[in-house]
């Protein structure tokens, strides 16, 4: 097994009396996609949030490559090469699709602060842009409006725009949130052809596509890991069957 | 930027029309456009911030009364100083000033983003109205305006109204221009960014805190050109210059000329000035109607004067465009 990219020990979030996230360790190398599954509420979103910068962590470690990167704010971790997509859709709306790469493109250069020389002369940047429009299949709409796109093509330009960045760790945060079977189809495709390049942590409620996915899986509850392995072991899990699903059927009850 | 041949025709005319009118307008309407052309580079200072970054300032006085007040203090009793000194002092250090004020107001956001500013900027307020070395709150006057002599060669006289108006057209000019090119720079880009979504700059790796207050710095040193420009013109620099109404004004014509565009805030520049003396000369109430003719322009033209006149020539997609640009 090759060395993790991402190590994970003890990462705990108190917001006052609540602990969101309590204590989970995880890891995940390159060529994997880890999936974190669990119950509304179990901490998954605010994991992803303390690993992307988001949030500061009241205790615990992130090691990223063999650095530490717990408490770094936002900005820095994406600059070690952490890219993170969004449950809630988080573009730029009133840029075009190749806009929005186009910038996504400009955060890997050492520093934007260059005033009078055209951005247009930056032929580089509207070469990443192409090319990660391109991975995420989403070329043919590069002139289209963000705000224009269908909820599907906003969906997979987060995840273009994310790439544009050329992370080494992806942080997807319910990528088929509210997408159609056909939608989620061309999604899964996707994220099965990014796993290549790049390691994966994948939050998705979508139990069809987490388990044709997943490397490895890890359930939370209540903010802790309450099972973590491979996709064979957290199936056969008696834990998990209780926990988790008796859980989600009174979530939806 | 004017993307379409009628706005870009628009802007040649209206430049044709500053260039010629000294030669044919009286002496009063010439010192009125010099003051006009003199908010517009204050405007456009603004809007950089504004309208470019999404950070409503409301204390950008501030840098216009440092840049007033470098000029009056650097002049010597009762001769000229030498442009060349005072004008790089006057924006080095309202730059500076920007970058301190920016620092710490740049730590808070919406609200208290515009709370911090006023209130940096009332502090400078009170520093220059209670200071005796800075003339109180009567100010400083001076009896010489800026000699741009160099090594003896003169090139203009700013003494000469007609010189100071081609002057402060140049300046004014030279403001664009300097702004067109920077909002087409990579950095240009990142502050645009940050105006539409500043959470999502950070996440891709922006460090934005420092775009925001470069953003800043350079607002603040513009409108310290502005403000040196208008103590030369009227020869004297008073606590007004520094006050809370002038950020208002200013913030005023950004909004009514159309925020996010490079032309809008000299045209609301123009139209706040025109408005303020004929209403002035009909009636003492003029801030009544002056009130009420911007709340109707609000209501009517919600993209500004800018906006209004693309709509006008049945092209909205070119208001959206110079909006981006």
């Amino acid at each position: 097994m090759p060395e993790p990219l991402l190590v994970v020990e003890e990462l705990t979030k108190r917001f006052g009396g609540l602990t969101a996230v309590a204590g989970v360790s995880l890891a995940a190398s390159m060529g994997e996609i880890h999936a974190v599954i669990g119950p509304n509420g179990a901490g998954k979103t605010t994991l992803v949030n303390l690993l992307s910068g988001d949030l500061a962590p009241s205790a615990g470690r992130i090691n990223l490559g063999g650095a530490d990167i717990a408490g770094l704010a936002a900005d820095r971790v994406a600059r070690l090469g952490v890219g993170r997509s969004y449950q809630k859709t988080n573009i730029f709306r009133g840029f075009t699709a190749f806009e929005n790469c186009r910038l996504a493109a400009q955060a890997r250069l050492p520093s934007s602060m260059r005033f009078l020389r055209p951005a247009s002369a930056r032929a580089d940047l509207d070469a990443a842009a192409r090319a990660a429009l391109a991975a995420a299949a989403l070329d043919h709409r590069a002139g289209v409006v963000a705000a224009a796109l269908s909820h599907g093509e906003q969906r997979q330009l987060e995840i273009a725009m994310t790439l544009a960045t050329r992370p080494r760790l992806l942080l997807l945060d319910e990528p088929l949130a509210g997408m159609g079977a056909e939608e989620s189809a061309r999604m899964v495709g996707l994220l099965a052809r990014l796993r290549e390049a790049h390691a994966i942590l994948l939050v998705e409620h979508d139990m069809d596509a987490v388990f044709s996915l997943a490397d490895r899986l890890t359930v939370m509850v209540n903010g802790r890991v309450l099972e973590s392995g491979t996709p064979e072991r957290i199936r056969a899990s008696a834990a998990v069957q209780e926990a988790y699903l008796g859980a989600e059927e009174t979530a939806l009850a | 930027m004017p993307s379409s041949t009628a706005a870009r025709a628009g802007l040649l005319l209206c430049l044709a029309a500053l260039l010629l009118f000294p030669l044919v307008g009286e002496r009063f309407y010439v010192q009125l456009l010099t003051k006009i052309m003199i908010f517009g580079i204050f405007a456009a200072s603004l809007d950089l911030l504004v309208g470019f970054t999404g950070l409503v300032s409301l204390g950008h006085a501030a840098f216009f009364g440092i840049g007033a007040y470098t000029l009056v203090m650097m002049s010597p009793r009762y001769e000229a100083v030498s442009l060349w000194t005072s004008l790089p002092a006057a924006l080095l250090l309202a730059a500076a000033a920007a970058l301190v004020i920016g620092a710490l107001a740049l730590r808070t956001s919406g609200v208290y983003f515009i709370m911090a500013t006023l209130a940096f900027a009332q502090m400078i307020y009170s520093l220059a109205a209670d200071s005796d070395l800075l003339g109180g709150s009567d100010g400083v006057y001076i009896y010489a305006k800026p000699d741009a002599a160099i090594l003896g060669w003169r090139p203009f006289d700013l003494e000469k109204p007609l010189q100071l108006y081609y002057a402060v057209l140049g300046g004014l000019i030279l403001t664009l221009g300097f702004l067109a090119i920077v909002l087409r720079s990579l950095f240009g880009r990142v502050v645009v960014g940050v105006r539409e979504n500043e959470h999502r700059m950070r996440a891709l790796g922006f460090p934005v805190f420092r775009y925001k207050l470069a953003s800043f710095v350079v607002a603040g040193a513009l409108a310290a050109l502005a403000g040196y420009l208008r103590a030369a013109q009227v020869g004297a620099a008073n606590p007004e210059v520094l006050g809370w109404h002038n950020s208002g004004d200013v913030l005023i014509m950004a909004i009514l000329g159309g925020m996010g565009t490079l032309v809008g805030p000299v045209l609301g520049a123009f139209a706040l000035v025109v408005l303020q003396e004929l209403f002035a000369g009909w009636t003492k109430h003029w801030l009544l109607l002056q009130g009420g003719f911007i709340i109707l322009a609000v209501l009517l033209f919600p993209e500004g004067l800018v906006g209004a006149l693309a709509r006008l020539r049945r092209r909205p997609a070119a208001a959206e465009r110079a909006a981006r640009a």
